[in-house]
């Protein structure tokens, strides 16, 4: 068992964890933080998507330990309070999900991309760089749309 | 803004989905909580001579549970519930399926036993360590192998592993219709194995609390009420007042969440084992090991044309795989879901159907997104499209005339098309993917190296499952009706519980729009409430795209009584006469006069019960049963334009029109994203997916390393429009849109890529390498001409 | 997964004695593949030696003969990386076709090439470079770096702390993804290097990245689309699965090659 401290959407945290324990295991069971998913064993569903020091991970391929001193936002820490992200209220307001399963880690994927593009979204882009998230429900059409709504309200 | 029939109003649920505050069933933590692995099997088939669980217990498993532990406290198997008689009369021959496998494992991950400990990775480790020892027979995976004399023999009850033989339609009539056709097309056409893939993999909370003897069990179900019944009915884990099951948020269905597993039932009854809380949650492995998987048909079809190609019959002779076992409806997707939708949107005098069903060493195979519609329609309009080429006429012309044109029209196979207009859906898609434009855009292709290609399908489908009396004539052990309750509170805001279960389909939304409509509230007053059995009394759940045609009917008659005796309440308080009373805008008014009260008025009338009509109950609650009259018919066309690299043999969907007719909308916004999602899963079943095991039967496509799932950049922008013909068979006119897309789109996609390629030799999925091949190979066809 | 303990090393020589003491340890540089295999029970060391924070290993140089990665840098720096751009624009282009962002934001150049999955994309750039890998230990040829099916030249306790790639006159990728993992099915890397040319296959081939002998055969000294057009690949070499034959990869193999010459 080994102690980790880290930053949990603004919160310092810390607990003591198996070194065999996934970040997305900690964050889900210890933090109750169970916004992000589990989808799938191999790394490409996306649905456990967050942000380790800004960028967007997969908390399903890295250790807890490995997170040791991070700073880590999870779906629940991207609203500003009451206040909803525009890529959450993009996807709202483009019915970019159905049963919501993907959709955290989709908007987690989504706030990282535009963050690297900016404003200037194009559609291929999205599409090409949606490859490590996966839906089953939207068929992705109103996905794409919120995302390119969102880049563009956020630019 | 209305918020009422026909509003795009934003879903009431987004709001915890896009925070991170949905609650899946494995977000459910429960006090003294222990966690379930299983023990399954590696091999295909084999006879288990014997299980040794002493290393799992010395390194802390609380329990090892096996097969015969659970048949001998009573649980009972797991059954089919349609009853399908084979031709000669005789009723389809079932094997026996236990929870955890007692004498003989029959597919790879076939659980034999439960391991249950203090965490979710102990639990794995024990489950390793549990040793069975296997005696390895030999496996049969492909169905028609499964009928030859010799193959292996998974149950003693189905000789040569024939479940049933069935026919439907006239064979007598079809061969002499046959004899006299001036022109015969002939297929053989297969549908590939495919795996549901719900994002949410399955899982289960089960807590069984000693001192009630009451259990509650938290499971990824479509249809929690059911569950219940063949739960307590069928497996004896309890009676249905002594458990409880609650079907939270729901992470995508298609299908696979329909049928009670051995994962639910063995958790169940480990709880009562262990005295603990147990959970069990799949890996994405594990999903495509033991849930039901769908489609796998062998076909060989025939289309007969007179010599003005009218379509005079249509014969088919399908083996449909059914797996290991036969799960939940697993009899009847390939039969009445299937075979009853032979004769498409087209006047089709004569078809005969023959199906026979087999088991094999494979995981079961059920209901999946469309469920036998799909494999009906890709069979019909690839034979149209195929037919249309050797005929040498326009493939849009031979449909068109052969069309029904006129309703209620009774098909030759059972079902009766109440309502449609197909040249309406036709001529919109041809409009919207610019049809006559096409040649054009095949030259620009061609001037780039490039193949072009465009494909057609009409496909019509039946949706509701229903009536309760006809599907129980047929076979099936339940009715399939819905249930729905309005609970008007005194302030005046709504409850509506439902027999429904929303995973996805937003009836949070369009449910309340039922109510927003009627009296003129606004949607954010209306709660609806689903999914636990405590909450709702009874339901049939969500699949088969019934919850508007049936589950919203079943609201409307409580709406309507509910209306009913609020007037009456407002018409004694302001002296008037019930039918002067209309309710609008959140008023009730007498009409003509500027006589009215509140909505919430009326309601705490209805509480107090001060002041009501002689002889009324205080209140304003009602509920309601709504058992459909038929099946409703959903229809559309669906085009689709491919480009192919003849050098890779890669297909890029360009366009992909859907013009579908669904009777009434609720909400526009949440039916186009009902057809999106469609879409790709049938351009996934057309160009991506297949379920694959090799011959000794190791699953090959366990993870998404090789199941193909489609992306985002697989599948194009949708153009999706909507042509109405309104359903008589239900107050609001709705038809079903849930599984449209994916029944309609395969074979748009593939008779696409023929075009494309010159080439109609072509099976699902049409890989990059399949497509290739058959370009070689029409190539050195050409050249050898 | 299996237990194991987990060490975070502060150097290489601290990585080192921490593998030196455990008793079947693993480097992990950004953990994109070895995380996966563990959770998939499919590996089971005892101890991981976690490499992300040895600073030693971060940073991209580049000088007048070409670029030198560290072996921790991420796949999204060396794609985003402006002296990559600049110099090797063929293998930023590579970089950014890895897995997906969330992949590159965290898998390193050190991890994947010393993992040298059969379908990965790195290999192909080393070897179609002529790179140079460098350990802790040594530096090693490309030529002499990839032994076979997820098999180098490393000793277990050798690591890769950064792999120089020398500026080629002109280079190109294509890449042809598996449908369902979107790694290689076949991906070739061209290099035209002083008068020397290079082709390098991952993806198709039965024993891992390769040079394609019959074509560099046939392009000489300079990449020309025209010179490879008649040449058919034997199918023998290569790789079949349910994704594709080997007659299908030898295709790909030709047609990505023709592709990478027209990118370069």
């Amino acid at each position: 068992m080994t102690v980790i401290n880290l930053t949990v959407n603004g919160s310092e945290v810390s607990g003591e964890v198996d070194d065999r324990t996934l970040l997305v295991q900690f964050i889900r069971d210890q933090l109750r933080l169970t916004g992000t998913h589990v989808g799938c064993d191999t790394s490409q569903c996306g649905a456990c998507v967050v942000h380790v020091d800004g960028k967007a991970m997969k908390s399903c391929t890295m250790l807890a330990v490995q997170a040791d001193g991070s700073d880590v936002t999870t779906i629940e820490g991207l609203a500003d309070g009451a206040e909803l992200h525009p890529v959450q209220k993009a996807f709202r307001e483009n019915h970019g999900l159905q049963c919501g399963f993907c959709t955290p880690g989709m908007i987690m994927a989504a706030t990282d991309m535009i963050n690297r593009h900016g404003k200037d979204l194009d559609e291929e882009t999205i599409r090409e760089e949606l490859e490590g998230n996966i839906c089953r429900c939207t068929g992705y059409h109103n996905i794409v749309k919120s995302i390119a709504a969102a880049a563009k309200e956020m630019g | 803004m209305s918020e009422g029939i026909g509003a795009r109003v934003l879903r009431k649920e987004d709001k915890r989905f896009i925070s991170g505050k949905g609650k899946y069933t494995d977000d459910v933590i429960e006090i003294n909580q222990a966690y379930a692995a299983f023990v399954r099997s590696p091999h295909a088939h084999a006879k288990i001579n014997g299980i040794n669980k002493q290393a799992a217990l010395d390194a802390g498993a609380v329990a090892v549970l096996d097969g015969k532990e659970l048949t001998g406290d009573g649980i009972g198997n797991i059954i089919c519930g349609w009853m399908i008689h084979s031709k000669d009369g005789s009723p389809m021959n079932m094997g026996a399926w236990s929870a955890l496998a007692t004498e003989y494992v029959r597919y790879v991950g076939d659980a034999v036993a439960i391991v249950i400990a203090d965490s979710q990775a102990a639990a794995r480790d024990a489950a390793e360590m549990v040793e069975v020892d296997y005696n390895v027979l030999p496996a049969v995976i492909k169905a028609d192998k499964a009928l030859e004399d010799g193959s292996p023999q998974l149950h003693p009850e189905a000789k040569n592993n024939l479940i049933f033989d069935w026919e439907i339609g006239d064979a007598a009539a079809t061969d002499a219709a046959f004899a006299d056709a001036a022109h015969i097309v002939e297929m053989d056409i297969t549908n590939n194995r495919l795996s549901p893939n719900p994002m949410e993999p399955r899982s289960a909370v089960a807590t069984y609390d000693a001192s009630e003897e009451h259990y509650t069990l938290y499971t990824t179900s479509q249809n929690p009420h059911v569950a219940r019944l063949v739960l307590s009915a069928f497996y004896q884990v309890a009676p249905e007042h002594k458990l409880r099951v609650i079907a939270p948020d729901v992470g995508g269905g298609f299908g696979s969440k329909i049928y009670i597993y051995p994962e639910e039932i063995a958790c169940l009854w480990a709880s009562m084992k262990t005295n603990r809380s147990v959970k069990w949650t799949s890996d994405r492995t594990e999903a495509f090991l033991t849930d039901a998987h769908g489609r796998d048909h062998i076909t060989n079809a025939k289309m007969a044309f007179d010599a003005n190609h009218k379509l005079v019959g249509v014969k088919v002779d399908t083996i449909a795989n059914l797996g290991a076992y036969m799960s939940l409806f697993s009899s009847a997707t390939p039969t009445y879901l299937y075979a009853t939708l032979l004769s498409g949107q087209y006047n089709v005098p004569n078809i005969h159907g023959n199906v026979r069903a087999v088991y094999t060493n494979t995981v079961p195979v059920d209901a999946y997104r469309g469920a036998g519609r799909p494999e009906a329609t890709y069979l019909l309009e690839r034979m149209m499209e195929t037919s249309a080429r050797e005929l040498g006429v326009d493939p849009i012309e031979l449909r068109r005339k052969n069309f029904v044109q006129e309703f209620p029209h009774q098909t030759p196979v059972i079902m009766c098309y109440d309502a449609g207009n197909f040249e309406a859906h036709l001529d919109g898609a041809l409009e919207a993917i610019d049809y006559k434009g096409f040649e054009a855009r095949r030259a620009e292709s061609a001037s780039r190296g490039k193949l072009r290609g465009i494909g057609t399908s009409c496909y019509i489908e039946a949706c509701g499952i229903a009536p309760s009396a006809a599907v129980g004539s047929l076979g099936a052990g339940v009715g399939l009706w819905e249930s729905g309750e309005i609970r008007v509170n005194p302030v005046g805001t709504v409850e509506i519980l439902t027999g429904s279960h929303s995973h996805g389909q937003g009836h949070e939304t369009t449910f309340a729009q039922l109510v927003s409509e009627r009296f003129g509230l606004p949607t954010d007053n209306v709660q609806v409430i689903h999914g636990d059995t405590d909450k709702v009394q009874f339901g049939m759940g969500t699949y088969g795209s019934r919850s508007g045609a049936v589950g919203m009917s079943a609201l409307v008659k409580a709406l309507d009584k509910v209306e009913d005796k609020a007037k009456k309440i407002a018409a004694h308080l302001l002296e008037a006469s019930d039918s002067d009373i209309v309710i609008e805008g959140g008023e009730v008014k007498v009409a003509g006069t500027d006589k009215k009260l509140g909505w919430h008025e009326v309601c705490l009338a209805a509480y107090t019960g001060h002041n009501l009509p002689e002889g009324m109950s205080p209140g304003l609650k009602e509920d309601a049963f709504y058992d459909p009259t038929n099946f409703t018919f959903p229809s559309g066309t669906y085009i689709c334009e491919v480009e192919v690299d003849p050098e890779t043999g890669k297909t890029d969907v360009l366009a992909f029109v859907a013009a579908d007719d669904f009777g009434t909308i609720i909400n526009p916004m949440i039916v186009e994203g009902q057809v999106h999602g469609g879409l790709a899963q049938g351009i996934g079943q057309a160009l991506l997916e297949e379920v694959v095991y090799d011959d000794d039967g190791q699953l090959l496509t366990a993870s998404y390393m090789d199941y193909c799932m489609p992306r985002a950049d697989d599948v194009p922008n949708y153009q999706v429009s909507h042509y109405k013909t309104e359903c008589p068979g239900n107050p609001l006119g709705m038809k079903g849109c849930g599984e449209a897309g994916a029944i309609g789109s395969p074979p748009a996609v593939i008779n696409a890529i023929t075009n494309a390629i010159g080439n109609n030799n072509l099976s699902m999925p049409a890989s990059p390498q399949k497509v290739w091949a058959a370009i070689q190979a029409s190539g050195s066809k050409q050249a050898a001409e | 997964m299996y237990e194991t303990s987990y060490h975070r090393a502060s150097s290489v020589d601290d990585a080192q004695s921490k593998m030196k003491a455990a008793e079947d340890g693993k480097f992990l540089g950004g953990g994109m593949t070895l995380i996966p295999t563990m959770k998939q029970r499919l590996a089971a060391p005892t101890d991981i030696i976690d490499l992300a924070h040895v600073g030693d290993m971060k940073g991209i140089k580049a000088d007048g003969s070409g670029i030198t990665i560290g072996g921790g840098v991420t796949h999204s720096e060396v794609a985003d990386s402006a002296d990559v751009k600049a110099a090797i624009p063929a293998l930023s282009y590579l970089a950014g076709l890895i897995g997906d962002p969330h992949v590159r934001n965290r898998g390193t150049i050190g991890g994947s090439v010393a993992n040298n999955d059969p379908a990965a994309d790195y290999p192909s750039a080393c070897l179609g470079l002529g790179a140079t890998i460098i350990t802790n230990q040594r530096q090693i040829a490309a030529d002499d770096f990839f032994v076979g099916l997820f098999e180098t030249a490393l000793n277990e306790d050798e690591i890769i702390t950064a792999i120089h790639f020398p500026k080629p006159a002109k280079a190109g990728y294509a890449k042809f993804p598996n449908p369902a993992s979107r790694y290689a099915m076949a991906g070739v890397f061209v290099a035209e290097t002083g008068g020397d040319v290079r082709v390098a296959v991952t993806g198709a081939g039965n024993d891992g990245v390769y040079r394609e002998s019959a074509l560099e055969a046939a392009l000489g000294g300079s990449l020309s689309v025209g010179a490879i057009d008649g040449i058919s690949l034997d199918a023998s070499n290569m790789m079949a699965d349910m994704h594709g034959s080997s007659e299908y990869r030898a295709n790909l193999v030709k047609v990505m090659a023709k592709r990478a010459i027209e990118a370069a």
